[in-house]
């Protein structure tokens, strides 16, 4: 992907999808899902021409793109780590986990590392309580984990 | 006199004939199939506490304040969102629900701001109001958990905290204090229909939006203030209750601007004007408003306001302040000498469509009982005259058919040049909810108006034609529907004269005259025509609004003629959804037109030359009235210039800024010895007057506006007026200077003689506005409580008139030296020459005149966004700058004509209407071409202005 796309060439290729799926029922989502395997996020240039496609306010498109976390402004780095944070992983020990990955990759949420490498989000529940705790690196689940664990599947990642 | 306080029922009414009966605590209620139990609770007179739901906006059921218990069910449903059942029983307040509202309620004010006492919605605030109704005593959660009041918390900064957005001028938006009830986003969405807003994020980062996290004036916000107006707390607030205050009494009244005449409560403190709220009672508005009703009245108090009257003997001198009877005095004996050295016919009247019913009225009398003659005439001239002309041909009324709410019903819209979003927004915003709502649109305009595609509507067809070929194209639908046998035999036969329909038939059945061979000189495809055409026949209730792209051309008279004949052939006349409605441009335009103003015409439309309607206003009056026409006002000043029309009262109209070709105007008004001028400020026809009449605003008077769907709305005096006199005594004064006898001492008097001489006014009363709010000529013994539609069981004039419409290309034609035509048109947050909101921060939208111009045209004379241009025609030039835009065809300019210094009028031909002179606006052959700035005239006429303007400072 390329992260000089400029703000024409946004512009054109989200018409693009825009025009690809237009036709369905509910199209919006699928059309953000498609932008941001695009982009690698929603970027600003492509919601006047997503409203514009569908007949919307630039407002209510705005709304949808920020309700939605999985949707980003800019693009992640090339892999996105997902550590839970909710109850039954934190009685098992998941904020220890997370502190020592922060500090292991050098970076807090939501930061992507310095080499483009890894970005570390939080996620509230992957539906993996029996397995806490859990983690989600790019559509894998991995369970069980402790930090040693989670450098093997970074590592792993990074090859 | 007090505060009035609207019922909130919390959700809108239900229209179904059904009705169910149930209990709320004991007591019974029948109400409408599909009420909430909220609303049937209030209707039963018992308040649900409620935060998110307010009657102008659907059910959103977020807040969870409004809890019930319902027998037999489980939980505690939302009162908002519950539809009523029969023998439901409801309980309203139990233990439960009022552990829950208040549990509910800590939770709001926990992350709240408690600066109740400094806030400026103190006494009007709904969460302050429900933390009383819960009996809110305690905030358990405490005040240091993450929050979004304050922009330090725990010594760190806050970075939930967002500061004040101030940019709009009229309103403020305080994100601390928002409770996120969604109440403007849908206000914004189901009200306005411009989406404007939005909720972003989720749970607790959940805030309010304009467009995509900006500030409200940089977002597409249109400050209709619905958001304002459905906010519970003080994020929404208006900037002069901040200034103010809350205000004590409040008095129901009618907004002075556009032809929608919608009903606004003028809240005020003292006799200072707190803000204007829409009044959901009005018929016109339904509790809705523009920006300019809504917040643009600042005008009134404006500095340049002058409130002492002024004469000179000259124009080039400068005016001198002296008393009222002075100027009376001066005013009245040059007018006298006037008549005796050049004839009773040497002067005359220019009524005003801003003045109420009651003020037109005195001065056409003035003119016919006092000056002698029929010279009166007022500026529907320049607007809606071939509306009268056209529509009292065909159906025998000289007005639209329908009330606003008619639209509700219509099933395909046809708007024809008129650009309701900016000019009529009120009226547009409930033909947008109708287009929501899944009626169908056509649009027949040269430009790519708002309408033709905005979120949520889209125009089923736009026949974007070239300026100046309406005719070819009315007809050429009118082809369509009798060749292809769309039109509706049984209605023509029952309604309409046979004879004249076939010979119209025949007319149009021409080849000539089919969407194919006008292709070539319209610019519409023929495909697009013949669609347009058989959606308008076939598509259910056909209902058309037109404006002045219809009227202000050359063959204005002829389309309104074709538009009322197309209706004619479909049967869309005489039922709700149907009709044709001129959307009328000023606020009285219509009542003026009904006062007589017209030269040829007595009030209620009646000729001149019918000595039986002479006969009762010379009984009523004591006078002679002439037989004769009068002059109009293109031929007053042609008259002025020939040295035979010499004096001129002009009551609230800016005839030099306002009609076409204004060098010529100019010249008029220069040769004449008198012109008084009665008006709020030195407007550009004052820097030719002798004398200088202040005027009142139509806070500071009581009189009746008629708006376009011919209701009589009232307009009540909130304060008095700044200039001593409100606008009707200071008419009487002038009459009484010159020798007439007149004794008003109240407008319901004046309203009383109109009533008694008019028969389509003949039983309205001030008793009877009072008692219905308002009421829909004709009223009379026939409509007692008026008419909302017309023509109902058949035509007034008997039976509906087809009248042949040929085409005629105007003069006016593009040509090698003016290659392009240019169009002219209006902007929402302006009105008209734009003497009022040129003096409101509306100007923060709209701060000068630009030039829409196609990006092909442009690139030819390598013109760029935002350059100087100078556009120039046969009449004279200007300049301005350009806006690049394909909202324009190629080959077609647009202006707007709301500011002096440009003066589009400069630009425009004396061409106008063969029936009525009414003046081509809407064509003009131009050229532009790059510039430096403002030409050669505009610089003079600016030194001209100012120098016309100096006042004599008082000894």
């Amino acid at each position: 992907m390329d992260l000089q796309d400029s703000a024409q060439d946004i512009t054109e290729r989200t018409a693009e999808i825009v025009s690809r799926n237009a036709q369905l029922e509910g199209p919006l989502l699928p059309i953000l899902h498609d932008v941001h395997h695009a982009f690698g996020c929603v970027p600003d240039a492509a919601i006047q021409p997503i409203a514009d496609g569908l007949n919307l306010s630039r407002a209510e498109v705005h709304g949808v793109v920020s309700f939605y976390h999985d949707f980003r402004k800019s693009p992640a780095g090339r892999h996105t780590l997902k550590l839970c944070r909710a109850e039954a992983c934190q009685s098992v020990g998941g904020d220890r986990l997370a502190e020592d990955v922060m500090q292991a990759l050098g970076i807090n949420w939501h930061e992507t590392t310095p080499d483009g490498r890894i970005t570390l989000e939080p996620v509230y529940c992957l539906g993996l309580c029996s397995c806490a705790p859990a983690a989600m690196m790019d559509d894998t689940l991995h369970g069980r984990l402790d930090a040693a664990s989670v450098k093997d599947i970074v590592a792993e990642a990074s090859r | 006199m007090s505060l009035i306080k609207e019922t909130d029922y919390g959700t809108p009414t239900s229209r179904s004939q059904e009705t169910v009966t149930l209990t709320v605590d004991g007591f019974d209620v029948t109400v409408p199939a599909g009420t909430s139990v909220m609303r049937a609770s209030m209707e039963a007179g018992i308040q649900i506490p409620k935060l998110c739901a307010t009657d102008m906006v659907d059910a959103f059921g977020s807040c969870r304040l409004c809890l019930v218990e319902i027998e037999g069910r489980r939980g505690t449903p939302a009162s908002c969102t519950t539809p009523v059942e029969d023998g439901m029983v409801v309980r309203t307040q139990t233990g439960r629900l009022k552990d829950l509202r208040r549990g509910v309620m800590e939770l709001y004010i926990s992350d709240h701001p408690l600066d109740c006492l400094t806030c400026a919605a103190n006494g009007d605030c709904e969460l302050q109001d429900m933390a009383g109704a819960v009996g809110l005593r305690d905030v358990r959660y405490g005040y240091e958990g993450a929050g979004h009041v304050t922009a330090r918390q725990n010594g760190e900064d806050n970075p939930r905290y967002m500061p004040k957005d101030e940019t709009n001028p009229y309103f403020t938006y305080d994100p601390s204090k928002c409770i996120v009830c969604s109440r403007c986003v849908r206000a914004c969405e189901e009200v306005q229909g411009t989406f404007a807003l939005t909720i972003e994020g989720r749970g607790f980062e959940s805030r309010v939006s304009p467009g995509m996290s900006e500030s409200f004036l940089a977002s597409e916000c249109v400050s209709c203030g619905a958001c304002v107006q459905a906010c519970p707390t003080a994020t929404l607030q208006e900037k002069s209750v901040i200034e103010i205050g809350q205000p004590e009494h409040s008095v129901v009244t009618t907004c002075a601007y556009c032809g929608v005449g919608c009903s606004f409560k003028a809240e005020m403190r003292g006799d200072e004007l707190v803000r204007m709220v829409p009044y959901k009672d009005g018929k016109a508005n339904a509790g809705h408003s523009c920006v300019k009703g809504r917040f643009a009245y600042g005008y009134a108090s404006h500095r340049d306001r002058i409130l002492n009257p002024m004469i000179r003997d000259s124009i080039d001198q400068p005016w001198r302040e002296v008393s009222w009877d002075e100027a009376l005095g001066f005013a009245a004996s040059r007018l006298r000498g006037i008549q005796e050295a050049h004839g009773k016919e040497a002067i005359g009247v220019i009524t005003s469509s801003r003045c109420t019913n009651e003020e037109t009225f005195l001065v056409q009398k003035l003119a016919r009982a006092v000056f002698g003659n029929n010279n009166t005439d007022t500026c529907a001239r320049v607007c809606h005259s071939p509306t009268g002309y056209g529509l009292g041909q065909t159906f025998g009324t000289s007005a639209g058919t329908q009330d606003f709410e008619s639209v509700e019903r219509a099933d395909v819209v046809v708007v024809i040049g008129a650009n309701p979003t900016d000019g009529h927004p009120v009226f547009g915003s409930r033909l947008k909810k109708r287009l929501r709502q899944g009626a169908r649109l056509i649009v027949i305009d040269p430009r790519r108006i708002d309408l033709v595609k905005s979120p949520h509507i889209a125009a089923a067809h736009h026949l974007a034609l070239r300026p100046g070929t309406n005719v070819a194209v009315v007809t050429a639908l009118a082809h369509v529907i009798v060749t292809e046998g769309l039109h509706d035999e049984t209605f023509i036969r029952e309604r309409c004269d046979w004879e004249e329909f076939q010979d119209y038939a025949e007319f149009v059945a021409d080849p000539a005259h089919s969407p194919e061979a006008v292709e070539a000189l319209t610019g519409v495809p023929a495909a697009e025509m013949r669609a347009a055409a058989r959606l308008y026949a076939q598509g259910g209730n056909g209902a058309i609004y037109y404006g002045l792209g219809v009227t202000e051309h050359s063959q204005g008279s002829t389309t309104v003629i074709g538009i009322a004949n197309l209706a004619m052939l479909t049967g869309n006349i005489g039922r709700p959804g149907v009709g044709v409605n001129p959307l009328r441009g000023q606020n009285n335009v219509q009542g003026s037109c009904d006062m007589g103003s017209f030269p040829h015409e007595l009030p209620g439309y009646r000729h001149v030359k019918n000595a039986d309607v002479r006969a009762i206003y010379e009984a009523t009056w004591g006078v002679e009235i002439s037989p004769e026409p009068g002059l109009r006002i293109p031929n007053m000043l042609d008259a002025a210039v020939d040295g035979t029309f010499r004096g001129l009262y002009v009551q609230g109209e800016d005839i030099l800024q306002s009609d076409p070709d204004t060098k010529h105007v100019s010249a008029g008004l220069a040769a004449m010895d008198c012109v008084i001028v009665h008006d709020l400020f030195l407007n550009e026809t004052a820097n030719y007057a002798h004398v200088f009449l202040p005027g009142s605003t139509f806070l500071e008077k009581d009189g009746t506006f008629t708006n376009a769907e011919r209701r009589i709305n009232r307009v009540r005096k909130v304060m008095a007026p700044r200039n001593g006199y409100a606008d009707w005594e200071v008419t009487q004064l002038l009459a009484n200077a010159m020798g007439a006898n007149w004794n008003y001492t109240h407008p319901r008097e004046i309203m009383a003689e109109i009533a008694a001489t008019t028969p389509s006014f003949a039983n309205v009363t001030y008793k009877l506005l009072e008692e219905m709010g308002s009421v829909q000529w004709p009223c009379n013994d026939a409509n007692p409580e008026g008419a909302p539609v017309m023509h109902v069981d058949g035509f007034v004039r008997g039976r509906g008139r087809f009248i042949r419409t040929d085409y005629v290309a105007t003069d006016e034609r593009a040509g090698p030296r003016f290659p392009l035509l240019l169009t002219t048109g209006r902007i929402l947050s302006q009105y008209n020459v734009g003497a009022q909101t040129r003096r409101t921060d509306n100007v923060v939208w709209h701060s000068e005149d630009v030039l829409e111009i196609n990006p092909h045209d442009a690139e030819l004379r390598g013109v760029k966004d935002g350059d100087w241009v100078k556009l120039a025609s046969r009449s004279g030039e200007t300049s301005l700058r350009a806006r690049i835009t394909d909202r324009v065809s190629p080959g077609v300019v647009y202006t707007t004509f709301h500011h002096p210094g440009t003066q589009a009028n400069v630009i425009t031909t004396d061409y106008s209407d063969w029936a009525t002179n009414c003046p081509e606006y809407k064509v003009t052959a131009v050229q532009v071409s790059r510039s430096n700035g403002p030409t050669d005239w505009q610089e003079e006429y600016e030194r001209l202005s100012a120098r016309s303007r100096r006042i004599e400072a008082a000894e």
